[in-house]
Parts: structure tokens; C-alpha cells; sequence
């Protein structure tokens, strides 16, 4: 007992002592700030997208949508108990999928636009064939042990879900059994964000922090601290070095991964209301973040200023999304509206 | 038997921290640079920063056509 009682101590004073030299190496090269690095680039002016369309069809609380990579199709799901599927040009519902389970957290669209896939308080991940005469159930991945927050496709073939039961896992859909389980966040982890080149990933949780994750390795590269509260969204910046997080502290943050730090903070005093989710534009230079305050707000991501809002929601802005050809922002909210802006 | 498992734990957060620690760290002025050249060189291609004309407007009101 008091020889593992040492090796514990010695382990702790390990523990610490690595912690502060992460500390001590982050700060020597905190070196400058974005804001003077953004002293010289252009203003963006005050941004006023409109409102184009309102699509009503859900009947309930929208908690979920992701854009199919056409940029025209975009699939939404809420606790009415259905998926949908729109033509945002046209403004209408191509697909209805019910929902086995109404408690629907997730939705995501796979690259090919064959199929979709969806989660929540089931614990399960189901992936469902859009394509074929009426929407299938082509698997039910069931291994996690808590609610699915966040499901994205890879492919046809593999999917990347995170879990309130604090781990994320790269599933096989060929045979339905998790390929990779990634372990290491200690608070349910709420949002993931794939990288471009599909090696890496990062993922936002209820213990504050984010992470980045070798895909293939199954191993957590880095991890980021900051936030003071659940992070519920994150992205990456489309150069790939950088990734934004929303957390239920009211504030976004950009972090660097070469400088593996926070480099930006997005806050602001008269701003009470936590960050639900969040998308860039196609620069990375506007983000537009949904809060709790019925608002998505639009911020300069260089210069850390809030330059516009999206208002019409008439509750919780819950989703956020910009297609791939970056023309517009998607918001879906608990008002179980979908709004398309530009 | 519990307190060999939270030695089990306790060296996996350090090997994981070891981990962490060893990376090479790029300056922050360096890092900012770069993102703020990324996103000058693709302002030109960002509609939402740049804006758009009606007729290449995706989501623009649907107008009605009628056969004459």
C-alpha cells in the first residue's frame, strides 16, 4: 500500500511537472496576436446578410443540420421525430425520414449524398439510404454507452460519431462494428469537426477542452484549454492550422494548431448567452455563431469584433451551417424553422 | 486491486502528457501571419464577404414564369 501510495505521488509530481512545461513552451511562443497581426488587414464593415428563405415543415424543436456537398441539398433533424431533407433553391422537402427514436440530437449528410445518418439519446448512430424508393436503414451502430452529439461521414463506407459517454469512434459500415475508439476527453464530448485531408480530427467536450486526434493512429495529438464551460461546437479554419470552438461560456475561440494555443478570443460583455454552434465562410474570415439569445452573431475572425447578426429566430439558434461553395448560412432553431441567409 | 488501476490511469495521463509535451511549437506571430494571409488570398472566392449578384444568388425568390 505505501509503495503505491509513493509510485502515485511520483507519478502526480510527474503530471504536474509536464503540465507546467506545456505551460512554459506555449508561452515562449506567444510571441504576438492575431489582432496586431490584423492591424493591417481591411475592415470588413458592418455585414448585413438577409433573410431568403424560411422553411417550415418540422413540427418541433430543430436540433441538427448539415449541408450535402451539392451545396443545394441540406438535411435537418428534429424532435418531432423526422429527418428532412430540402432543396434549399426551391425551398422544398425532397425526403422525410421518421425516426425510430424522436430524441434526435445529430444529423449529417454523407459526402455522395446516398446517404444520411442520425443520433441522440438512443446512444445509437443509424445511417439511412436516401436514395432508394423509400428511405432505408442501411445500419444501426450501437456500441456507445451514451447519447450521440455528433455524427460526420468519412465516406460511404466510415463514420466518425462523438458520445456523451465521453469517447469518439470511426465506425465500419460495411460490417457496423467501431473500428477506432477514441479515448481520452473526461466530460461527454459534444461536436466534432473532420479535417480536409480526412487524417485528422478535432473534437469539443463538457470538460472544456478540445482535441486533436491522429484518425488513423487513434491517438490524441494535442489538446487545447481555455473555455470555462462546455464546448458545443467546433470547426476548422479552412487552412486547416487553425479550428474555432463555441462553448456554453459565451465565447468562441480560434486555436492555432502549430502554435498549440489559443490565438483569439471571441467575446463580448453584452453577450449572456452560451454558443450553440458555428460555421466560417469559405476565407475563414467571417464566422457565425448561434447563441442561446435566439441571435446567430457574425464576428470578424481576425480582428476578434462582432460586425453583424443574424435575427429572426424566435428561439434557440441550435444549428449553423455554410455550404461548401460558401453562398449562404443555414440556421435551424427550437422555433423548428430553418433560415437560409446571404 | 482499485488502487493499481488508478496507477494504470495516472501512467497513461503522464505518457499522454509526455506526448503532448514533446511537440514542436510554431511562433504565434508566425501562426496569426499565415491565417491572415489565408484569409486575404481568399477573400475574392468568400460570397458571404464579398457579396453577390441577384442573378447568381441561389436562394433569391424563386421568379414566376409564365407561358405567353
Amino acid at each position: 500500500m505505501a509503495s503505491e501510495k509513493a509510485e502515485m505521488d511520483s507519478l502526480k509530481k510527474e503530471c504536474d511537472g509536464l503540465r507546467t512545461q506545456i505551460e512554459a513552451a506555449r508561452k515562449a511562443v506567444n510571441d504576438g496576436s492575431m489582432s496586431s497581426a490584423a492591424g493591417s488587414a481591411t475592415d470588413v464593415g458592418r455585414v448585413q446578410l438577409k433573410l431568403r428563405k424560411s422553411l417550415k415543415g418540422h413540427l418541433a424543436k430543430i436540433y441538427s443540420m448539415h449541408w450535402a456537398t451539392d451545396s443545394r441539398s441540406m438535411v435537418s433533424a428534429s424532435q418531432d421525430g423526422k429527418l428532412l431533407v430540402w432543396d434549399t433553391f426551391s425551398g422544398n422537402k425532397m425526403v422525410a425520414v421518421p425516426l425510430k427514436s424522436a430524441w434526435v440530437m445529430s444529423v449529417a449528410f454523407a459526402p455522395s449524398g446516398n446517404l444520411v445518418a442520425s443520433g441522440g439519446l438512443d446512444n445509437m448512430c443509424t445511417v439511412y439510404n436516401i436514395k432508394s424508393a423509400s428511405p432505408k436503414t442501411l445500419r444501426e451502430l450501437d456500441a456507445h454507452t451514451g447519447y450521440l452529439a455528433c455524427c460526420r461521414f468519412l465516406s460511404d463506407t466510415e463514420i466518425l460519431t462523438a458520445s456523451g459517454d465521453t469517447t469518439c469512434c470511426l465506425w465500419d459500415l460495411e460490417t457496423g462494428k467501431q473500428k477506432i475508439i477514441f479515448t481520452n476527453h473526461i466530460g461527454d464530448c459534444m461536436s466534432l469537426a473532420l479535417s480536409q485531408d480526412e487524417r485528422t480530427f478535432v473534437s469539443g467536450a463538457c470538460d472544456s477542452l478540445a482535441k486533436l486526434w491522429d484518425l488513423r493512429e487513434g491517438t490524441c495529438k494535442q489538446t487545447f484549454s481555455g473555455h470555462t464551460s462546455d464546448i458545443n461546437a467546433i470547426n476548422f479554419f479552412p487552412s486547416g492550422n487553425a479550428f474555432i470552438t463555441g462553448s456554453d461560456d459565451c465565447s468562441c475561440k480560434m486555436y492555432d494548431l502549430r502554435s498549440d494555443q489559443e490565438v483569439i478570443g471571441y467575446q463580448d460583455t453584452s453577450l449572456n448567452a452560451g454558443v450553440t454552434s458555428l460555421a466560417l465562410s469559405n476565407s475563414g474570415r467571417l464566422i457565425f455563431a448561434g447563441y442561446d439569445d435566439f441571435n446567430c452573431h457574425i464576428w470578424d475572425s481576425m480582428k476578434g469584433e462582432k460586425v453583424g447578426v443574424l435575427s429572426g429566430h424566435d428561439n434557440r439558434v441550435s444549428c449553423t451551417g455554410v455550404p461548401g461553395d460558401g453562398m449562404g448560412v443555414c440556421t435551424g432553431s427550437w422555433d423548428s424553422f430553418l433560415k437560409l441567409w446571404n | 486491486m482499485s488502487g493499481s488501476s488508478s496507477i494504470v490511469s495516472m501512467k497513461k495521463i503522464v505518457q499522454q502528457l509526455r506526448f503532448e509535451a514533446g511537440i514542436n511549437r510554431v511562433k504565434v506571430s508566425q501562426a496569426a501571419a499565415d491565417l491572415q494571409q489565408f484569409c486575404l488570398q481568399h477573400a475574392q472566392q468568400d460570397p458571404l464577404l464579398c457579396g453577390m449578384s441577384t442573378s447568381n444568388n441561389p436562394f433569391r425568390p424563386q421568379k414566376v414564369c409564365s407561358f405567353l
